[in-house]
């Protein structure tokens, strides 16, 4: 049996995990899924590609590292868009989410994402057009990893990053103030704001977190597959099919729900086949509320 | 005669503008005084409390702690001057261990500062620095009320403010819950409580304040309170003794 879909699948779900944190942390701390966070993967994907074309013009050569596809105008490209990606987010939380955020229901927060979803998606459509871009059109050459699994050197960069990326955020909600008080937020708002944690500043690194890694898993995504204004938006299922299993809150339980949502696709692909891989994070969604709502490391329904 | 501390003047407050809970109630706390607001349930002691806390709107009064208006300061801001408050249910974090509790309220100290506050909580309740890293979840109802008053403790408050502090615990922990009150009190701290138990907290306060529909129906020492058998049988829900009546 070739193994080679199991490479597949957590690659994938490497994107999703990245992807799914900021998700998580949004639906704990601010209370309400934000269905525009499909949205920020996409709109960090294309700054960074328009930002890596504006150095490529300005300095020249499209150089690569070693045998990545890519050089170091889109590895700088990618962090000024991730620190756009969360500004992108705090503004549309100034311009919408937190003008509903205290008069309005959880339920009024989730439409209002939607609409900014659609509007996001189609403002990207109407300014890069709906035709699929590349960051680069070399074809990779994969080279064989171990049982039968090939892997391109992207691939495992992506593997590196995700790792990295999830370690470091980890990390950082264990051991900081902002981190600490992002979890105090999460568990009790009231509790936290007599302990003396600014809430509204809170929100605002949620934000940018969120944002940020959402362009990474963006990026990444464009590297390994292709750019396209719906990119993020056909993910958002997989993406809360991850945070939920995980456990709403969870950082490491975003992304092994990520794993565990890009390996079930994959097998799925091999068993069913291809045309059933959306239905599989829908299942996987339906089968956690069922089961344990409280997601893998959640302690909440 | 020394300022107070804490001067509460016509205060009202509650969630709707037009429905006021708290009714224009004032209340000077003297510096390390133990003053305790008692009444009925439903007279507006908590509101009262949460409001002083800046978890509660006001629409009328002023509310001065240490010399400075705090009447508008929102909530995170008054741990910053001053104002340590204990909340009656969920008091602490629970998925956080009891070292994280500490650490995100001293957080908002000098860096210098931190872990010399933290030892020293740890030093006044030794329960806590057994276990540090257990997930205060897992603590004892009494623990966790220890937990708490160590947390609003960390920043060193002028005024420590207690919801119901003895609120579903055994008579004996409500005990060890205010023998450590007492303690913190002879550090200086000036304490204000809202309780239920009339009877315990009267033992400990120095002065009551009596709540009825909002509003201060009497003020006075603790002992007075304590002794007057009409005040007991009004508004505190204590039976007169037996054979008095």
């Amino acid at each position: 049996m070739n193994l080679q879909f199991i490479a597949d699948g957590l690659i994938m779900g490497a994107l999703i995990g990245l992807g799914a944190i900021g998700v998580t942390l949004t639906y704990s701390i601010l209370r309400f899924a934000n269905f525009a966070h499909g949205e920020f993967l996409a709109w960090g994907t294309y700054f960074t590609l328009a930002l890596a074309s504006g150095f490529g013009a300005m300095f020249g050569g499209s150089g690569t590292i070693g045998a990545l596809s890519f050089g170091w105008p889109v590895i700088v490209a990618g962090m000024l868009a991730a620190l756009l990606t969360g500004l992108l987010a705090l503004v549309l939380d100034r311009l919408l989410f937190a003008k509903l955020r205290n008069r309005g229901n959880a339920i009024v927060m989730v439409m209002a994402s939607f609409g900014a979803s659609m509007a996001l998606r189609s403002l990207l459509e109407f300014l890069f057009t709906a035709q699929p871009a590349y960051f680069s059109r070399d074809i990779q050459m994969a080279f064989p990893i171990a049982f039968g699994i090939r892997l391109t050197p992207d691939q495992l960069f992506l593997l590196a990053m995700t790792a990295i990326l999830v370690l470091v955020m980890e990390r950082f909600m264990a051991l900081s103030p902002i981190g600490r008080a992002m979890r105090a937020v999460s568990e009790n708002p009231v509790l936290a704001r007599v302990s003396g944690v600014d809430v509204e500043r809170v929100i605002r690194a949620t934000w940018m977190i969120g944002g940020a890694l959402a362009c990474a898993a963006g990026v990444m995504l464009g590297i390994t597959v292709q750019i396209r204004p719906f990119m993020g938006f056909d993910l958002l299922l997989p993406l809360f099919a991850a945070a939920i299993l995980g456990g709403i809150g969870s950082v490491p339980g975003a992304v092994l729900g990520g794993l565990i949502v890009g390996v079930a696709e994959a097998s799925a692909v091999q068993v069913v086949g291809a045309d059933y891989r959306a239905a599989i994070a829908f299942l996987i969604l339906i089968a956690v509320l069922l089961v344990r709502p409280a997601g893998i490391f959640g302690v909440r329904e | 005669m020394s300022q107070p501390i804490l001067a509460i003047d016509g205060l009202a407050a509650g969630y709707e503008p037009d429905v006021p809970i708290v009714r224009g109630v004032s209340l000077a706390v003297k510096e390390g005084e133990i003053v305790t607001i008692l009444g009925p349930n439903g007279a507006g002691k908590s509101t009262f409390i949460k409001a002083i806390a800046g978890l509660v709107p006001k629409f009328a009064g002023q509310v001065v702690l240490a010399g400075g208006d705090i009447t508008k300061t929102p909530a995170h801001l008054l741990a910053r001057q001053g104002l340590g408050f204990v909340p009656q249910t969920e008091n602490v974090f629970t998925l956080m261990s009891i070292a994280d509790n500490l650490r995100l309220a001293a957080d908002i100290l000098p860096k210098a500062q931190r872990a010399e506050r933290i030892d020293a909580m740890l030093t006044l309740f030794p329960d806590l620095a057994r276990q540090r890293q257990l997930l205060a979840g897992r603590l004892s109802g009494g623990q966790r009320q220890m937990l708490a008053v160590a947390r609003a403790l960390i920043a060193g408050p002028r005024i420590l403010m207690l919801d119901e502090a003895s609120a579903g615990l055994s008579p004996k922990l409500v005990g060890q819950v205010f023998a450590k009150l007492a303690e913190i009190r002879y550090t200086g701290i000036t304490i204000l409580m809202v309780e239920q138990n009339a009877k315990a907290a009267l033992a400990l306060a120095d002065r009551a304040i009596i709540l009825v529909e909002g509003k201060a129906a009497h003020q006075g020492k603790a002992a007075d309170i304590a002794s007057d058998p009409v005040i007991r049988q009004l508004y505190l829900g204590v039976a007169p003794a037996k054979g008095a009546a």
